[in-house]
């Protein structure tokens, strides 16, 4: 417990020094949903039946793009053997660190998500929806994600390979996570799609750092 | 037992003598199987000819799901007891597969444009095999990425074990979401719906892909084998 305390804090405190991720993940996020009303056109109708939609996969592929880097300087610069080495379980490690990154990459994608449903259009009734979707799913590919990023660590191209990887894997989470929100405008049920994304993060949560703690052995072996 | 067929000289002297037969069981199910789907079968009173089309569909969709659980628990035997065919048996099957996905979708395709209307639509069995197919693309791109081919090859394993959870997903698509894709009539628990003349070449249909799927396996393992070798050697020469 005391490690997984102290890893947790010493990832955080390596994500604050240079919250230039941070940053850059969410202009990502903003920066993309901004071009749909550019690309598409800016019929107000027409922005607030794909609002949910796009914000979902914006969240998606910027979640992506901070993605590699959860392993990445670690295994360059040899700290990853050292914590393979530590006396405490890998999994608790990996899980420490996939929380770290939640909270600096997925917790301001939720935090800007109302600003960018406003842009969108998309109803005040979806906004809570929209949130608690988001706030459901992002763990969700944080665990997944950090599954990818172990897999493809020292391999050639690794960035583009994990997207490959994952985004398939993590279609059944913007389904429900865009489904959600479209249920609660078009007076569906949300709760459904809710409830199967908790079901997802719970099946996640349990499965995926075994998964990537296996993963993180193989590539520092 | 497990161990005595782990010696890949072994398995390839085996193989090379179990191929001829295999090869010759396939034709001889594809030419009868070809011959009741595209010929002797009665045509469809909705469908007309159009339904020739799912003798090619349902065998290809099925070998796709088989081959990647086929894939995943080679992967979990290379994983657990570092299997060494193991590991060529799912390198082997991973384009195999992907093909099979592919033909799936395409022969889908062709059908879904006269018989709904539309080459696509976004249902929950389509969007699944879409991703299978995407699963195995990532899987043969993840194999390559690495120089060490060894490394490649543990964390495709991993991948193959975590895609898993893909296969029942799909298998059950049709029965958990209200979608355009038909359900199951063939392999179902209160026996199959669909009516006996169209079961049998379906059946030898079938039948073929999987032979056939044997076939190309054996094959590819050996000259994976024989690759490997040629490897350890090229190494050699260059070390001396």
């Amino acid at each position: 417990m005391m490690g997984a305390v102290a890893v947790f804090r010493r990832e955080m405190r390596l994500a604050l020094r240079q919250g230039a991720d941070s940053a850059m993940v969410v202009a990502f996020f903003v920066i993309a949903v901004v071009l749909f009303p550019l690309g598409i056109g800016p019929e107000p109708n027409t922005l607030a039946k794909i609002g949910p939609g796009v914000v979902w996969v914006a969240a998606l592929m910027a979640a992506m793009l901070s993605m590699e880097r959860l392993f990445q300087a670690d295994y360059e610069d040899g700290s990853l053997e050292l914590l393979t080495l530590a006396p405490m379980p890998l999994e608790i490690t990996v899980l420490a660190k996939i929380a770290v990154h939640w909270l600096t990459t997925g917790l301001p994608l939720i935090v800007v998500s109302p600003l960018l449903a406003v842009m969108m259009n998309v109803p005040a009734d979806g906004w809570p929806v929209l949130i608690a979707s988001l706030a459901l799913g992002t763990p969700i590919l944080s665990l997944l994600g950090a599954v990818g990023a172990a897999l493809v660590l020292g391999a050639r191209r690794g960035g583009v390979l994990l997207s490959l990887l994952i985004l398939p894997l993590a279609v059944p989470v913007l389904i429900f996570g865009a489904g959600a929100v479209d249920a609660a405008l078009t007076g569906g049920n949300a709760k459904v799609n809710l409830l199967l994304e908790g079901a997802m993060l719970l099946g996640c949560l349990a499965l995926c750092p075994w998964a990537a703690a296996a993963a993180v052995r193989e590539a520092v072996a | 037992m497990f161990h005595k067929f782990a010696n890949p000289a072994r398995f390839q002297r085996l193989s090379k003598a179990v191929e001829p037969w295999v090869l010759a069981a396939a034709v001889l199910t594809l030419l009868p199987g070809l011959y009741f789907a595209l010929f002797s079968s009665p045509v469809d009173y909705q469908q007309g000819h159009t339904v020739r089309i799912m003798y090619i569909h349902v065998p290809s969709a099925w070998m796709a799901l088989f081959c990647y659980t086929v894939m995943a628990v080679a992967s979990a035997v290379a994983l657990i007891w570092k299997h060494p065919l193991a590991d060529v048996g799912a390198k082997s099957i991973a384009p195999l597969g992907a093909a099979f996905t592919f033909l799936a979708l395409i022969t889908g395709s062709l059908w879904g444009k006269p018989m709904w209307g539309t080459w696509w639509v976004w249902d929950a069995r389509l969007t699944s095999m879409l991703v299978l197919f995407f699963l195995y693309l990532g899987y043969i791109s993840l194999r390559g990425a690495f120089d060490d081919p060894a490394r490649g090859a543990r964390s495709a394993a991993i991948l193959a074990l975590v895609g898993f959870v893909n296969v029942p997903i799909i298998k059950f698509s049709v029965d958990w979401w209200n979608t355009l894709h038909q359900p199951a009539s063939v392999i179902r628990m209160d026996g199959p719906t669909i009516h006996p003349d169209m079961l049998l070449p379906l059946i030898l249909m079938a039948v073929a892909f999987k032979l056939l799927f044997v076939w190309l396996v054996l094959l590819k393992m050996r000259a994976e084998l024989m690759a490997q070798r040629v490897r350890v050697l090229r190494h050699r020469q260059a070390a001396a």
